[in-house]
């Protein structure tokens, strides 16, 4: 590593971290309904969609009807994206004139936006109209993730209240976390990238005449280029904020109308992990210890700093078939040095396995630099950081209360190993939080390795791997991890748009994100009926070095030891081929 | 009258009265039970309680078909690896079910010392419930509730009852393994009686409170036999994650057959990964070192408690003293030693310390109260007055009354005149007296009493016929070590709070010299029940102690509750621990016991997860070996072939259940220290140890397969 490195990735933590109190205090203060410097001007706004909605926003709700009213808003907006792509050639807002999505491809895209997976099977600009685009999948950036954001802040009064049965209203939840803090947040992101070039418009695509000309695959000469346009800044901006994902262009964020500059390339790598950290201090302020926050965070922050590094030293460290040539790949001031397949000379090797580490580690997906070029070890980071359930970080809601629910694992055997009927923040830890827990860490590897193995068993799944050996299993393992944690970022090196591949990482995101979002409820329902056992000496506490460098242990045990097997089967052994 | 005709016909099993108290050491011929037991154990239908164990047999019945098919000749491998593979996970199996017979065996002994005590008895069933009534000879499984019999000198109790008139000692050392009779009597605290306990002196009329086979030794009996015993809640939770942690590691075994194909068609090398490595490996990654233990563990705990001589009635109840944040003790026998104790004589103006001694003392020598035989050894300790016989100074006893609220002695000394009446009672009691007699109270003394009620002792004035003499301090002792026990609680988190009838003037000062963290005095038996209320409204669990009949409700309502067993059958039954000691201060081993029961599953948990990587480190390079070669760079401890490897992981995972038996059996050390500090301590053995185990282990497993040219 450089030294030019790690001073970018220090900044660049820095940055983020000095933004999650202030941040973080301030959506506390929305999810509890306090008032805030917005109110004067979303407050009329808020109280209009709930006259409309017919909603009473001081009614609560227990966990199933909250889990209702979470599932029903989502079936609705994943028939709209669908119906949308089926219907797009019949709608306005069409200037290229694309046709309807095809029914595999249409499923895989409504539930992948309705789950803020935003898997891509297709290519933006070749098939999605502009309405498609804005009315689609723009408002599910933004109401999939308020959706985690309202799952978790249900969650949350779980353990912040005891002996009540109601855990909040979904509907406020979800209206607020949109008007309050992710349309003010994506406004001034998405003013700042037009600022830096990012396009934002209606117009047709347009057509330039090439500086320098070439010649097609079948030797033509080619002697124009087609620019796409569109409006990509206002969807940029949520897709990182929401930790969508889904880029406006097929590349994502390696366009150059999508991320022009350094600095829209740092802004949108803040941007991604900026929400779900932050909401490790809301965490702290709403449960009344915000030390509890902070331990979370520094978890996370570990896990993803140590990650970082690795990734970083193994891309910098360059390819050793390379070296074996005699290719120099150190950096110097002619070079960036390392391994640049598959990454933009504008942001280097850097600022490209940062962005590659917090868009896997946030459950983003979206990229500046493709993950399948990656050295073994730098494709393994983004395999392991997924697998160890998209809790580092995570989306935005579901990361925290997915590393919640890793806590309370962490906290039954620590409580167990110092000899007490384990606890966290007052509620006892008794068999039916241990069988919801226990739902939500089986779920995972259960669907990810076992699509994975359908997808190797079956012709049809093997068909489209370019890539056979080794790598090709890393590929799809990469496919159905991505879906199968709602991340959605694509390793690339896979035809994904097959009926196959649409159907099964369809059912992949669906499993993750919902049938893990309603043990997660039920979780929370049974915590907020629990009496408040008061702390004492006997009691483990939960913010210490101590029970984070554990809750870690937890995180990385649970997660990795399921998939060692599989990985020595994809990235290590291609590593250690490599290397020999 | 029947009864001395009949008497050495009834006596029978009287033999029987083996103490329950010595604790049952593990014999060879409970080894060898347990060794037969563990193969009984393989019942599949047995087998299925224990899912992780399940997984094992099932992965062992493959495993042998495979080594059968491979006899035959068409084998994946050669038969003696399969063959060795399938005989250790079949020891997996039965080490695990060994552990738990091995458990049970020891309170199977202990049941049947029991046994030996409930044998069938003969009652004398009264017509009516009266001593002089008619009685009929009946068998004691005949008796029911209600019924009412009389019970002899050397009859044996046929079942439990209530005392309903009588007095007698009974010999309870068939229950108790103490080996002193107890008094039994109407009324009051003391009127329960155990059925298989036998009377020594006096009779009894005894109302029968239990229904046939319900009795107290009855559900003793089953409850050590672990017939009754059901899982507990945190050991259904932990059974849970345990299950999880097996359907994970299914899948990943499962999954990892066409991973295999599949990349041996991509390598264009080699053969798929065989079904044997693929159970060897599942065996090896399912936490079967806890799922082998977690039964036995659970036993083990009930029984540590029975050698403490306490019999829960739940398993529940001993989870729940591990939790305990507030004891609530009785002052009386838990605090402080039973009794008061004199200390100190501080004589009236004008009177001599020997005088008070001498008059203090002969007001005593009758007195067979533990107070009054203090004051005689007080008396003959500091002023070397030896005891006298009351009946060589031709004294007359006055013993104590509720009316008089005085003992005393009437001296009536040969050939003289004046009669000697010495009187010691509480100061009001005292003041009455004398000002009845027209003598009066001197300030000084009055002082003196007021100065001994704040010091938290009790006074106690003596009076020869109208002149008082002075006035006796009697103290409360409190128990050697005890403070130091406190503070131990305190650091676990435990709030310990004094119970007693005393002012709080006296409570203050026992309360400070004991170190309790708190104090209720003056306390009726319906304060302590809202005590509890209030402790557990504010989530805190509560346990307490007690005994007598007005205890019933605040021991019912505790979360563990400990009665005594010389309490009375209601105390008994509310409460869901019975201390065969009667010793309060059990409580305290009680909460270690519960806290030991769940730090044993913790750590063979965190051990039994941390085992899993050095056992990929063996197993992956080996499955893969044909394909992948380049893998073998993962092969990290060098293990000499696939085959050994594989093999040296099983043995390893079989062989550490083994290892950890002893453990299981007696239980995590508890020690009194803060709850990071314990967390860091087992996380470092149990964590990173159980990380560094294996790797050793199974380095050495397979060095020696290797010295045995069995690699």
């Amino acid at each position: 590593m450089t030294f030019n490195g790690i001073l970018q990735i220090v900044f660049f933590m820095v940055v983020l971290l000095a933004l999650v109190r202030p941040l973080g205090a301030f959506m506390a203060r929305v999810f509890q309904r306090e008032r805030t410097f917005l109110d004067p001007a979303l407050g009329p706004v808020e109280r209009f969609i709930y006259r409309l909605a017919r909603i009473n926003p001081d009614e609560e709700m227990d966990w199933k009807a909250n889990a209702v009213a979470m599932l029903l808003f989502n079936v609705v907006g994943l028939f709209v994206v669908y119906a949308l792509q089926r219907l797009q050639q019949y709608l306005p807002f069409n200037p290229q004139g694309l046709g309807a999505v095809t029914p595999d491809s249409s499923f895989n895209t409504a539930v992948s936006f309705a789950s803020n997976t935003n898997w891509q099977g297709y290519g933006g600009e070749t098939t999605m109209s502009y309405l498609t685009q804005m009315l689609g999948l723009t408002v599910q950036n933004f109401v999939s993730a308020a959706t985690g954001m309202a799952v978790l802040a249900l969650f949350i009064r779980g353990i912040a209240r005891h002996s009540m049965k109601t855990l909040g209203n979904f509907w406020v939840d979800l209206t607020r976390s949109t008007l309050y803090i992710l349309l003010p947040l994506a406004i001034v992101l998405a003013l700042i990238l037009v600022s830096q070039g990012v396009v934002q418009n209606l117009s047709p695509y347009t057509s330039v005449s090439l500086v320098e000309q070439t010649t097609d695959g079948q030797g033509a000469k080619v002697t124009e280029q087609i620019i796409a346009m569109g409006p990509a800044a206002s969807q940029v901006a949520i897709k990182q904020l929401g930790t969508n994902g889904g880029g406006f262009f097929n590349v994502n964020s390696a366009h150059p109308l999508e991320n022009p500059t350094p600095l829209s390339n740092f802004l949108e790598m803040l941007s991604i992990v900026l929400i779900a950290a932050a909401l490790c201090y809301t965490f702290g302020v709403m449960v009344g210890d915000t030390r509890q926050g902070w331990a979370l965070l520094a978890a996370m922050t570990i896990i993803l700093v140590v990650l970082l590094a690795v990734a970083t030293w193994s891309e910098q460290s360059g390819n050793p078939a390379f070296t074996k040539l005699g290719v120099d790949q150190h950096a110097s001031a002619l070079q960036a040095g390392g391994n640049m397949e598959g990454k933009e000379v504008r942001f280097g090797v850097v600022n490209s396995t940062i962005w590659a580490t917090v868009t896997i580690a946030a459950s983003n997906g979206s990229v500046n630099s493709m993950h399948d070029s990656y050295m073994p070890l730098g494709g393994m980071v983004t395999l392991v950081m997924m697998q160890l359930g998209e809790v580092v970080f995570g989306g935005v809601g579901s990361g925290l209360y997915g590393m919640l629910i890793f806590v309370i694992v962490a906290v039954f055997v620590a409580g167990l190993l110092v000899g007490r009927t384990p606890e966290y923040l007052g509620h006892k830890i008794e068999s039916y939080e241990m069988k919801m827990a226990s739902l939500l860490i089986l779920i995972m590897p259960l669907t990810v390795l076992g699509l994975t193995a359908l997808g190797l068993l079956m012709d049809a799944g093997k068909a489209t791997i370019f890539n056979p050996g080794a790598h090709g299993f890393s590929e799809v393992l990469y496919l159905f991890t991505s879906q199968g944690n709602n991340n959605g970022s694509a390793f690339g090196g896979i035809g994904a748009n097959t009926p196959f591949y649409n159907l099964t990482g369809g059912i992949a995101m669906l499993i993750s994100r919902y049938w893990l979002a309603v043990p997660t409820l039920a979780l929370a329902g049974s915590l907020v009926k629990k009496k408040l056992v008061p702390v004492s000496a006997g009691t483990l506490p939960t913010h210490t070095p101590l029970f984070i460098f554990w809750l870690i242990a937890v995180v990385i045990i649970v997660g990795a030891l399921n998939f060692l097997p599989a990985l020595a089967l994809g990235p290590i052994v291609e590593h250690f081929m490599m290397v020999q | 009258m029947v009864t001395q005709t009949k008497k050495d016909e009834m006596n029978t099993g009287t033999q029987s009265t083996q103490q329950l108290k010595k604790p049952v050491g593990l014999t060879s011929g409970m080894y060898r039970r347990a060794m037969v037991d563990s193969i009984v154990k393989l019942n599949p239908r047995v087998m299925m309680k224990n899912p992780v164990m399940f997984v094992v047999e099932v992965g062992s019945v493959l495993t042998t078909a495979l080594w059968i098919q491979a006899l035959a000749g068409s084998g994946e491998a050669p038969a003696w690896y399969i063959g060795g593979v399938s005989l250790w996970l079949w020891f997996t199996v039965l080490f695990a079910n060994f552990s738990e017979a091995l458990a049970e065996g020891r309170g199977k002994a202990q049941a049947e010392a029991l046994r030996r005590a409930r044998k069938d008895t003969t009652a004398k069933l009264l017509k009516k419930p009266r001593r002089d009534s008619d009685f009929s000879l009946v068998s004691s499984a005949a008796l029911k509730q209600h019924d009412v019999m009389l019970v002899e000198a050397g009859d044996i109790i046929a079942a439990d009852g209530e005392v309903i008139e009588g007095v007698a000692s009974v010999d309870e050392s068939a229950i108790t393994g103490e080996s002193a009779p107890v008094i039994r009597e109407s009324g009051g605290d003391r009127s329960a009686v155990t059925g298989g306990t036998r009377v020594l002196s006096d009779w009894l009329v005894v109302r029968v409170t239990a229904e046939p086979g319900g009795g107290f030794l009855d559900r003793m009996i089953k409850m050590i036999e672990g017939a009754k015993r059901q899982k507990t809640p945190n050991e259904i939770a932990l059974n849970i994650l345990l299950a999880a942690f097996t359907i994970i590691f299914l899948v990943v075994c499962i999954t990892l057959l066409p991973f295999s194909i599949y990349s041996v068609q991509a390598a264009g090398q080699g053969t798929p990964v065989s079904l044997t490595v693929l159970v060897a490996l599942l065996v090896c990654l399912i936490p079967t070192t806890i799922g082998g233990l977690l039964s036995a563990i659970g036993i083990a705990g009930m029984d540590r408690l029975i050698r403490h001589n306490v019999i829960a009635t739940s398993g529940r109840a001993i989870e729940a003293a591990g939790d305990v944040d507030v004891l609530l003790l009785d002052k009386t026998g838990t605090v402080t030693l039973g009794n008061r104790m004199a200390t100190e004589f501080t004589p009236a103006p004008g009177v001599t310390k020997e005088r008070l001694a001498d008059a203090a003392q002969l007001a005593s020598l009758a007195d067979e109260t533990p107070e009054g035989r203090s004051i005689v050894v007080l008396a003959k300790e500091k002023y070397g007055l030896r005891g006298r016989e009351i009946h060589e100074i031709a004294a007359h006893f006055v013993p104590f009354t509720a009316q008089s609220r005085m003992s005393g002695v009437d001296i009536q000394p040969e050939g003289k005149n004046g009669r000697r009446m010495i009187r010691k009672g509480a100061a009001e009691a005292i003041k009455a007296y004398i000002e009845e007699q027209g003598g009066s109270f001197p300030p000084a003394v009055h002082q003196t009493v007021q100065d001994i009620s704040r010091l938290g002792a009790t006074p106690l004035v003596v009076v020869e016929n109208k002149n008082v003499l002075g006035v006796i301090h009697l103290k409360d002792i409190v128990k050697g070590g005890i403070k130091e026990r406190f503070a131990h609680l305190r650091k676990m988190g435990i709030k310990t709070v004094m119970i007693t009838g005393d002012n709080r003037l006296t409570a203050t000062a026992i309360a400070a010299e004991a170190g309790v963290d708190d104090f209720l005095a003056e306390a009726k038996p319906e304060d302590k029940l809202k005590l509890i209320r209030d402790y557990q409204k504010g989530g805190r669990l509560v346990a307490m102690t007690g005994d007598g009949t007005n205890d019933a409700p605040a021991l019912a309502q505790a979360d563990v509750a400990v009665a005594m067993n010389t309490g009375t059958q209601s105390a008994r039954e509310a409460a869901n621990m019975i201390d065969l000691d009667s010793n309060p201060t059990k409580l305290l081993e009680i909460v270690e016991i519960g806290k030991q029961l769940l730090m044993t599953r913790g750590t063979l948990t965190t051990f039994s997860i941390a085992n899993d990587v050095a056992k990929y480190f063996a197993i992956i390079p080996a499955a893969f070996a044909s394909t992948y070669p380049a893998l073998n760079a993962l092969n990290i401890m060098g293990l000499a072939t696939p085959q050994s490897a594989i093999l040296s992981a099983v043995i390893f995972n079989a062989l550490i259940i083994v290892a950890l038996i002893p453990l299981a059996l007696k239980g995590v050390k508890y020690r009194a220290v803060s709850a990071v500090q314990l967390l860091r301590t087992h996380l470092l053995i149990y964590g990173v140890g159980g990380i560094i185990a294996p790797f050793l282990g199974i380095k050495l497993i397979d060095m020696f397969l290797k010295g045995m040219n069995l690699s």
